[in-house]
Order: C-alpha cells, then sequence, then structure tokens
C-alpha cells in the first residue's frame, strides 16, 4: 500500500468516494507522520488529535450515507492567524497568550462544511511579519528541503512558513496560509509547493487575525495546481461579515485545468529583471516563457514603470495599518497581561513583553509615518504611489494582457539564521520584491514550482492575473506544471 | 528624513509599548534604515493623482438596521486576563 500521505487532495478525495480508504485512515496517517516529524520541522504550534479523529469519523459516516462534501475527510493544516473556535490561535505571538476564540473564521467555517478535516495550528511569522518564519514565538520552522550534499537547515520562507514546510513534509493534504506582500508565494517557492493569494475580495477575511486590512487575503498552499483550485473552491465564498468581500458566485476553479491557453496574451515586465539576480532565476523565467509559447500563448513584452516604487510604498502603508490594527492587543481583552503601575503602564509593559522585535519594528514605523506632521509626507504619498501601481497593471490588461508571468522570488531559500539579513531588515523585506505590487494592486497571483537550482533547491514562477480571473492563472499554471513536473524533497527526517 | 532617539522615544510612548534605553538605541538605527529605503517614493511625480481607499471598485455594503446578535457577555469575556461579573477589569482609572 502507497503512503497515503503522499495522495494528492484529489488523488485522496477520489480514493475516499470509492471507499478505498477511510477518512480515519487517511487522518491517522497524517497524525502518524506529524507525531513522527513534527519535532524536526516545528511546523505545527498544536496539534489537534482528537478534534481530527472526530471529524474523519463524521466524514466517514457522511461518505458512507453519500452525503460527502467537496474536501470531504482531508486532512488540512490551518495557519495560526485563523480563528479556531476552542482552540490555539495565537497568530504566533506571545500577545495572544492562550487565546481560544468562542467562534470560527468564516475561511476555516467554510472548509469544515465542505468536510475537510482540521490536523492543527501551523507556525507563521509573528502576526503575519516576516519572510522567513523566523520571528514566531514558537521559533523558526525548518523547509523540509536541502541543497544536495547538505545538511544546512533553510528557512521554509514566510510568513506562511509552516504551511508550505507541512504541506511539503507530507504533514497535511493541504494548507491555510494567508498573504499580505508574498507571504503564500514566497514560501510555496522555497518548498516546492504551490500556492495562490486570489484578488482582494475574494476570501472573507472575517476571523482571521487583521494584520494590513486594505492587503490581506487568504488562500491556500498545496502539493499542486488541482488540489489549489479544490481548495480556493471552498475557501473562497461572499460574506456579510466582512464589508470589503466582493459580491460574486465562486466559479468551480478545478474546470479551468487542462483547458488550452492557445492565444493567451502572457506579459513579460521588464521591470521584474533585477540586479544581482542569480543566472537560474532569469533562465528559469525564459524557460517558463517557452514552455507557455510552446502550449499556444503569445507572449509581449510588457513594461510595469512604478514596479520599484511598490515595496517602499508596502513598508510605509503595511506599518501603518498594522499599528493600527494591532492597538487592540492591551491586555485587557484577551492574552497576555503584564501588571504595571497604573493602566498605561500595563499596556506599555504588556505590548513590550507580548510583541516580538519585528513587530514592535513596524508597529514603530506605522506609528511614526501615521503621527502628526508626516501622515502628507508618508503615507499618502505612498497611497498615492500605489494608485499608480494599480494604473500600471490596469494599462497591460487594458492593453489586452491576460495574465504576467515573473520569477517569484529574487532567490531560493536561504539558511536559518542568515547573517546579512537578521543585520539589515531592508534585506529580508528584499525577499517580497516580485510579490508585494501584487497586493498592492489586489490582484490575483500564483506561484507554481518550474525547477530547480544548482544546489538541488526548488525555485517557482509567478504568473498574475486580473481581477476575478484565478481560472486563468489556474489554466497557464498547469501548463507550466504539467512542463516542468512536481518536486518533492529527498526524505532526510 | 530620519529620526533621533528622543523621536523613538516619544513614538514608543504613543504605540504604548515600553523601551528601554538600548532598545531606543537599536530602533533608532533599525528605523533610519526603513525610512531611508522608504525615502525614494519622494522622487516620484504625484500630481494630480488621488490617493488610493479601496484595491477594488466597490460599494460599501450596508445591512439593515437590526439587531441580529447578542447576549454573548460570557464570549466576550471568556479571554480576559482578568474579569468580574462579564466586565473586564483593569487597574484604576478614576480617582
Amino acid at each position: 500500500m502507497t503512503d497515503l500521505t503522499h495522495l494528492t487532495i484529489a488523488e485522496a478525495r477520489d480514493r475516499l468516494l470509492a471507499k478505498d480508504i477511510s477518512a480515519i485512515e487517511l487522518t491517522d496517517a497524517y497524525l502518524g507522520a506529524i507525531d513522527a516529524a513534527n519535532e524536526t520541522f516545528n511546523a505545527y504550534v498544536a496539534v489537534t488529535h482528537d478534534k481530527a479523529r472526530e471529524m474523519a469519523k463524521a466524514s466517514d459516516e457522511r461518505l458512507a450515507a453519500g452525503k460527502g462534501g467537496a474536501l470531504e475527510g482531508i486532512p488540512l493544516g490551518i495557519k495560526d492567524l485563523f480563528a479556531t473556535e476552542s482552540v490555539h490561535t495565537q497568530a504566533a505571538s506571545h500577545v495572544l497568550d492562550g487565546f481560544k476564540p468562542r467562534y470560527e473564521s468564516t475561511v476555516t467555517a467554510n472548509l469544515w462544511a465542505d468536510g475537510a478535516v482540521m490536523l492543527g495550528k501551523l507556525n507563521m511569522d509573528e502576526f503575519a511579519m516576516g519572510s522567513s518564519n523566523e520571528t514566531s514565538y514558537y521559533g523558526p520552522v525548518k523547509n523540509p528541503w536541502r541543497a544536495k550534499g547538505s545538511n544546512v537547515d533553510l528557512v521554509p520562507g514566510g510568513s506562511s512558513g509552516g504551511s508550505a514546510a507541512a504541506v511539503s513534509a507530507f504533514l497535511c493534504a493541504g494548507a491555510t496560509a494567508t498573504d499580505t506582500g508574498g507571504s503564500i508565494r514566497q514560501p510555496a517557492a522555497f518548498t516546492g509547493t504551490v500556492g495562490i493569494k486570489p484578488t482582494y475580495g475574494r476570501c472573507s477575511r472575517w476571523g482571521t487575525v487583521a494584520f494590513a486590512s486594505s492587503l490581506d487575503q487568504a488562500g491556500p498552499i498545496t502539493r499542486d495546481v488541482r488540489d489549489a483550485a479544490i481548495m480556493l473552491k471552498s475557501m473562497a465564498s461572499v460574506d456579510a461579515k466582512d464589508t470589503t468581500s466582493v459580491d460574486r458566485p465562486v466559479p468551480d476553479y478545478e474546470t479551468a485545468l487542462g483547458q488550452s491557453v492557445k492565444g493567451m496574451k502572457i506579459g513579460i515586465p521588464k521591470e521584474y529583471r533585477v540586479d544581482g539576480m542569480p543566472e537560474e532565476i532569469e533562465a528559469l523565467w525564459q524557460k517558463g516563457i517557452a514552455w507557455l509559447k510552446d502550449a499556444g500563448a503569445e507572449i509581449v513584452d510588457i513594461s510595469l514603470p512604478h514596479t520599484k516604487y511598490a515595496l517602499p510604498a508596502y513598508y510605509i502603508v503595511a506599518p501603518a495599518e498594522a499599528s493600527s490594527n494591532l492597538a487592540r492587543y492591551d491586555g485587557v481583552r484577551y492574552g497576555l497581561r503584564v501588571p504595571g503601575k497604573d493602566i498605561i503602564d500595563m499596556y506599555e509593559k504588556t505590548r513590550a513583553a507580548g510583541f516580538g522585535r519585528e513587530v514592535k519594528r513596524r508597529i514603530m514605523i506605522g506609528t511614526y509615518v501615521l503621527s502628526a506632521g508626516y501622515y502628507d509626507a508618508y503615507y499618502v504619498q505612498a497611497q498615492k504611489v500605489r494608485t499608480l501601481i494599480k494604473k500600471d497593471f490596469e494599462d497591460v490588461f487594458h492593453a489586452g494582457v491576460d495574465a504576467i508571468l515573473t520569477p517569484a522570488t529574487p532567490s531560493a531559500a536561504f539558511g536559518i539564521a542568515d547573517q546579512d539579513m537578521a543585520a539589515d531588515p531592508v534585506k529580508m523585506y528584499l525577499n517580497d520584491i516580485f510579490t508585494v505590487t501584487v497586493n498592492m494592486a489586489g490582484l490575483p497571483g500564483i506561484a507554481v514550482p518550474a525547477g530547480l537550482d544548482g544546489k538541488g533547491l526548488p525555485l517557482g514562477l509567478q504568473l498574475i492575473g486580473r481581477p476575478f480571473e484565478e481560472e486563468t492563472l489556474f489554466r497557464a499554471s498547469h501548463v507550466i506544471e504539467q512542463a516542468a513536473g512536481r518536486f518533492e524533497p529527498e526524505k532526510w527526517w | 528624513m530620519s529620526v533621533d532617539i528622543d523621536t523613538v522615544k516619544r513614538v514608543a510612548r504613543l504605540a504604548r509599548i515600553a523601551v528601554t534605553e538600548e532598545e531606543a538605541g537599536r530602533m533608532t538605527g533599525e528605523l533610519n534604515t526603513i525610512l531611508g529605503f522608504v525615502e525614494q517614493l519622494g522622487e516620484v511625480d504625484v500630481s494630480g493623482v488621488e490617493p488610493m481607499t479601496s484595491v477594488i471598485p466597490m460599494e460599501m455594503k450596508k445591512r439593515e438596521d437590526r439587531v441580529t446578535d447578542g447576549g454573548k457577555a460570557v464570549d466576550i469575556v471568556a479571554n480576559a486576563p482578568a474579569t468580574e461579573d462579564n466586565f473586564f477589569l483593569v487597574p484604576k482609572v478614576v480617582e
């Protein structure tokens, strides 16, 4: 019998429907894998053994009655950012110490309504602020990938590092993740997995711990494109509880797979050819272009002139929104409280002890750029630049471009505790240089593995689409996946 | 623009984060690195450009003006560090 944890969601779904396997067998296989390997990876911050088995048992009953949902019996990992009723929800922060919400996020509620099984909560950068999963209160996550012949531990990327590592190491069939500046796509690229950030407004943000509300979007990380299509269909919805949830029906994304890309116009933006980008990434990009061309797509050179300003604008807008969103962690209503001599002292001590370095840094930047006298120079200027970034995309889409192909990241996964990145926060921020534009413009973007570098580490390509045209991305990324093949880490754990 | 250690302490106070002298010193350097990085936005010509307010054009949803939820005091205080009779307890704020 094959290892059940190596089945994709689509394969597991078919075998569950055929009653070849049971949901409880599948869940037990994953729980066994987690118990054996989580100490190595630190991917889960909480494993919900009993709840998983209960949910799997209920799935088996529904399957037996022929009433299974779209994800019936599929074991998933949930990023610690999603509120899960009575289960650990701390955004991997100390400030939410002991928090167990009395409610369920819309995204996870949608997954359970479709029959999915929760394995536990996944590690992440604290409040989703980071690109390496090293800002987590629970410590770093290890990437299941290592360079050929090396035993040096690499980061899985971030902020959804636990999600990407767990999917790649077969510790869940798929995982929820969130993306504010690249937090789904960069870890997917670092671990040879597929990650899609849908259009802003496609997945409800209700019950997801807020980082930067105008940029945050939930999406899945999975082992292949089909699984991403299946999971996104369940995660997405129209939700009255989120005023930015868009009132449009959710398409059946899976039907987009296998559809031809003949005549599709793919834009190649010259601004994404950055200084110091490794040769291998340029070569991979060219390969992606060739694959899409061979499949009948038309390749056009395009320009997105404000690209270089996206990251600096992001580092004003995102911290500004974060400083406002994180004001609620004050030691009064939930989480950690450190006593003080008066209420202000209590607030200040609680927040000093509860937030990590990176989170404090961003709250400070946000507070500064929103403070009297600086608001126009920083915040309003950044929001104007954001309008221009969005217009760049609108112009190329208006000229007939259907999707844009770029590298997903400027490098492969780097080492845990990288000295350069630790010394200079901006070096870490540059990881998101290719992904952050997409959040600033609210567009959908998918990262799909496309090859390995000379050291044997996975590299990804990114496709960016028009608003609410996720189907185009699934279609085109499926072509890349078919040409590139799939990538699994060699098991060393 | 760059910040000095006194500005960092003032911002920390606004953000309600206690900082030691040493932390304030370290943050001054870090914040200046980031502010130096974002400085380049100044070179973009934004004349006549509206600041973004909504990334996806949409009409603000309005709900019916009706009570649809409530009676959840126990749930609301369930995670609080200190409560009494379904109230949040805080240090004395009024003499």
